[in-house]
């Protein structure tokens, strides 16, 4: 496709903003803002990209995936900033995923150790583990809050914070994995992948296209259960004084 | 005012505050509190809404912790010892008796589960008993009970943790005559047999009267007055005086 071609897709951003104006929706800055940070990063990440790829150099592999996970810790923690020391609580999650997947990818050989497989497929972890964090922190911190009188009655017999707020932690685990679960549930009847699209639309095997979609269908399983455990083990305690009393959660 | 009525290690004192002060949100609920609740009796901690009476509950359970001062429980500093212990040993009953999913027996079974113990049918049999519930209630959905049954479910619940002293934040508030006396026989006796120190809120100063035999009278976050009846009727605070009027005899 060349940047010419590329130019007239932008058909489909005149539609919103067309409908946002003729129906008020006020959303014309967003979409503008939208298209322009989507077009600039995704243009500047192909070129960085391409660099990485060229390079197969190590350290820029783990530079380029360390900066994914930054990125993520940045969006994410703006939804967990009742939780004391979230950022760091956020990295550690996110790294051990990481971390993790990356041993049972390249140790069993399932792809081969390139620039290419490592950052593509560390892109839809980290991606992905952002998302479920962002879900589960939002329930989490408002089933807590919900529900402060169950725990306080809990603490109040002389429960740990953790029995106080077992449920909620579950209920909210739970909650923040069903999307994933659902949508991979239908997947290939509802919707085609995005990652099994594109390699189909470059040429590749379908079949092929398959068994690699699989494998992101199941590493994203994976993440989804990984993310919310962890960060739910990490971040309950947070919500407690040294005395193992509920501190009051801010919403806003 | 505040009054102290004799040394924290003396047996007769189950309670005690010395200055302690809380406050949230930079407003100061609990003002420089100091004074005792004594052993084996039922103290009315009574006063206007808004006097920091629950609050004073909570920071004696262990639930919230002062900003400033110490509380002493058996003459031990509450900060000594650590919170579960205090929180089984000062058993609290909340006003909105809350209810964990499940039935009158899991909400029974609750303290001992936390201790990775389990009730048997005998003593959830014995429990309702003790609380003169009907055995017939414990297969039923503990949300669904009555106000006056949610009660006697959340004493019970307490007192399975064997605690020595019990905190009840206006218990009655929202049941009809028959289960408010029902409930006020149930702690009485709950006194009078077991030896357990009541510290009871009440907003019915008709119910203080029956059932109080000392008097803490909180308004605006200070302990006014302390005492027995007579003190807290001849109370020289204009406060007191007109919280009181009428309601003491």
């Amino acid at each position: 496709m060349s940047w010419m071609t590329l130019s007239l897709t932008l058909i489909f951003v005149f539609i919103p903003l067309l409908l946002s104006k003729t129906l008020n929706l006020g959303l014309e800055r967003d979409t503008i803002v939208a298209t322009l940070r989507s077009t600039v990063q995704l243009i500047a990440v192909g070129f960085v990209l391409k660099f990485v790829f060229d390079s197969e150099h190590a350290i820029f592999i783990i530079l380029m995936v360390l900066l994914m996970i930054v990125a993520a810790v940045q969006n994410a923690r703006h939804k967990g900033k009742a939780i004391k020391g979230i950022t760091w609580k956020l990295f550690v999650t996110f790294v051990a995923i990481e971390v993790l997947t990356q041993t049972v990818l390249l140790g069993l050989h399932i792809v081969p150790p390139t620039a290419q497989y490592i950052i593509s497929l560390s892109g839809m972890v980290i991606g992905n583990s952002m998302v479920l964090a962002i879900l589960f922190l939002n329930r989490f911190t408002a089933e807590v809050e919900a529900h402060r009188d169950e725990s306080e009655l809990i603490l109040s017999l002389g429960g740990t914070p953790k029995q106080s707020i077992n449920r909620q932690l579950m209920k909210s685990i739970q909650a923040s994995m069903i999307p994933t679960i659902e949508s991979q549930k239908t997947i290939g009847l509802v919707q085609l992948p995005g990652m099994m699209s594109g390699q189909i639309i470059a040429g590749a095997d379908p079949v092929q296209a398959v068994q690699f979609q699989l494998l992101v269908v199941f590493l994203l399983l994976a993440t989804a259960a990984m993310t919310s455990v962890l960060l739910g083990f990490l971040s309950y305690r947070s919500l407690f004084t040294e005395r193992m009393q509920l501190l009051k959660i801010d919403l806003n | 005012m505040n009054k102290r009525i004799s040394n924290p290690s003396t047996p007769s004192c189950a309670l005690e505050l010395d200055c302690v002060s809380y406050s949230a949100n930079h407003t100061d609920i609990i003002k420089k509190v100091s004074g005792q609740f004594p052993r084996g009796k039922i103290t009315a901690l009574i006063g206007p809404s808004g006097a920091g009476k629950t609050t004073l509950l909570k920071l004696c359970n262990g639930l919230i912790s002062p900003v400033e001062g110490e509380i002493y429980i058996d003459g031990k500093r509450i900060e000594e010892q650590s919170p579960m212990s205090v929180r089984r040993h000062v058993g609290i009953v909340l006003q909105s008796s809350p209810m964990v999913q499940g039935t009158v027996k899991d909400n029974l079974a609750l303290p001992l589960q936390l201790r990775g113990k389990t009730l048997s049918d005998e003593q959830a049999i014995a429990t309702m008993d003790r609380v003169g519930l009907p055995s017939s209630l414990l297969t039923r959905d503990a949300r669904e009970l009555s106000g006056g049954q949610k009660q006697k479910v959340s004493i019970a619940r307490t007192l399975l943790n064997q605690s020595k002293i019990l905190l009840l934040d206006e218990i009655t508030a929202s049941l009809d005559p028959s289960s408010l006396r029902e409930i006020e026989d149930l702690i009485v006796k709950l006194n009078e047999t077991e030896k357990i120190s009541i510290v009871w809120i009440t907003h019915n100063l008709e119910q203080a009267n029956r059932i109080g035999e000392y008097f803490w009278v909180m308004v605006d976050g200070e302990l006014r007055e302390v005492g027995t009846k007579e003190d807290i009727i001849t109370s020289e605070d204009e406060d007191v005086k007109r919280f009181v009027r009428g309601g003491l005899s």
